[in-house]
């Protein structure tokens, strides 16, 4: 550990802190755009999450300490794997403490905490959107973490640094597993991130709403806890991507000018992805729930796939 | 040989599969008509390719054929069959698609293995590809096995045929120009005959489900 470690590291989490929200008002603004709405403002997402902090936060009388910790445990998880990934350096101190698998095991801690949190009150939406939020979580995950292998077979490690690294640095191939992971990566993030084909992020005025369903008891400084680790959870979920599949301008080791570019090339990259989701976004209808098993099955299938072509194709 | 040319070969391999796996699961016959055409499409990069990289002439006259006929023409003649059927929008609904899935990655694992020892006699730029093409053989007929809708099956046998030309061309750069000619024509016939068997099937029976031609009639 050095000054330059640790420097990446305290830069990577302010990174998270503002671009998140940032990344998500991108989207939302571009979602308007291509909708033939007038946009909010790019800040939007901050200034509801000032105006919630400064809200009072109501409580249910059936309301359990675990209620109460959960939007805390749901944020520390997610700024956790915002610092895991490598956004802007793969010089990072806390990156050897967990590699791809146990990122994947911090999203299902959060996933965890937020469905007892909404199962804990009692109401009706909550349960619903518990279960849901259940049943997509556990189809995604495999997915996910085929997607992982795949990366981790063509550069022999499973800690993101290391693949973002050795994918950085290979000879320019065509990798089709690659190209098979990269759209089963897609469908993953776009499910977990509950985004258009399976959730609607928008609404919470729908029946078939999964993650705001789960959202729909809290108010005040929770509910911006929850709204904010929702962000980081669409960022993490993107510099994952970008690490896996686009892995170039993150600096390496020690070299403080990479270091000084990496940023705006992370801003660069962000905004391309952000444009793309609001795109998939507008041009998909949201599916119902059942065909939500076969979009992640398929998800699953590209991803054995992509394994399978490495594998046997070496490609 | 170059190696860029071997790994076009296996992306347009790769997309082939995956068109393979997106055919076994759509139910919308437009849809899969078009994926179709898109599959034959990526027949003609492949045969293409290889034709670029190894200076093997016919393998372009092939390729064309192929662009003309599968790509163009049968598709063509398929629209416009599920247009005067008047099933364009017809939905299958009896298939499991999950299920679909896992039992196609266990026919590619079983491909794969297959062919691994049959291309290692093959000198070819994409030997690699014969395990694929074997694997989109053996899709098709599992999606000619499981569609009870007749267009479907016709879909998927025209598909075999693409999957059985890939492997042709990935192991042994081609047929013959006069076999590769006479198969073209062949399944054009075949398509031409199959329309006409279509209509026929939906004067006797008033639909295009295949399982009324299990029954036996006395009339």
């Amino acid at each position: 550990m050095n000054v330059e470690g640790i420097l990446a590291q305290l830069g990577a989490l302010v990174a998270a802190l503002v671009l998140a929200p940032l990344l998500a008002g991108w989207v939302n603004m571009w979602r308007a755009w291509l909708q033939n709405r007038t946009a909010p403002p790019l800040t939007q997402p901050f200034r509801a999450l000032h105006k919630l902090f400064w809200k009072e936060s109501v409580m249910a009388h059936s309301a359990s300490p675990l209620y109460r910790a959960a939007p805390y445990a749901v944020f520390s998880c997610m700024l956790l794997a915002c610092m895991i990934v490598p956004t802007i350096s793969t010089n990072l101190p806390l990156a050897p403490a967990a590699d791809a698998i146990a990122l994947v095991g911090l999203f299902a801690l959060a996933r965890l905490f937020m469905s007892l949190a909404a199962m804990d009150v009692g109401t009706a939406f909550g349960t619903l959107g518990a279960r849901r939020e259940m049943l997509v979580g556990f189809l995604a995950e495999p997915a996910f973490l085929m997607v992982v292998f795949t990366a981790s077979l063509i550069s022999s490690s499973t800690s993101l640094a290391t693949i973002v690294g050795s994918l950085a640095h290979r000879e320019p191939t065509i990798l089709p597993s690659l190209a098979f992971a990269g759209v089963a990566f897609t469908m993953v993030s776009l499910a977990e991130n509950a985004r258009v084909p399976v959730d609607n992020p928008a609404t919470h005025l729908e029946l078939t709403m999964i993650h705001e369903a789960m959202l729909l008891e809290y108010s005040g400084r929770h509910l911006a806890l929850m709204e904010w680790a929702a962000a980081l959870k669409l960022f993490a979920y993107s510099c994952a991507g970008l690490a896996l599949f686009f892995p170039w301008g993150i600096a390496e080791a020690n070299d403080r000018v990479a270091l000084a570019l990496a940023l705006p090339m992370l801003v660069a990259k962000l905004a391309a992805g952000g444009v793309l989701l609001a795109v998939i976004e507008t041009v998909l209808a949201k599916m119902r729930i059942f065909r939500v098993p076969e979009f992640l099955a398929t998800a699953f299938l590209l991803g054995v796939l992509a394994l399978l072509v490495r594998i046997l194709l070496g490609a | 040989m170059n190696p860029l040319s071997t790994q076009v070969v296996n992306l347009f391999a790769a997309a082939l599969l995956l068109i393979a796996f997106a055919m076994l699961s759509q139910r919308r016959i437009v849809t899969l008509i078009n994926l179709f055409a898109l599959q034959g499409l990526s027949l003609v990069g492949s045969t293409a390719t290889v034709a670029w990289a190894t200076g093997q002439h016919h393998l372009y006259y092939s390729a064309g054929i192929t662009l003309a006929l599968k790509v163009l023409l049968l598709p063509w003649i398929l629209h416009r069959l599920i247009r005067r059927l008047n099933v364009k929008w017809d939905v299958e609904t009896l298939i499991n698609i999950p299920t679909m899935m896992i039992v196609g990655i266990v026919l590619v694992i079983f491909a794969f293995n297959l062919a691994l020892p049959i291309s290692e006699f093959s000198r070819s730029v994409a030997r690699g590809t014969l395990g694929i093409a074997l694997a989109c053989v053996l899709m098709s007929f599992l999606m000619m096995i499981t569609r009870s809708k007749a267009v479907p099956q016709v879909i998927g046998f025209l598909s075999m045929e693409n999957g059985l030309f890939f492997a042709a061309t990935s192991a042994t750069y081609g047929m013959p120009m006069v076999v590769e000619l006479g198969i073209a024509l062949d399944v054009l016939v075949g398509m031409v005959i199959l329309g006409v068997f279509l209509f026929q099937i939906r004067e006797q029976f008033d639909s295009l489900d295949i399982h009324h031609l299990e029954k036996l009639r006395d009339d």
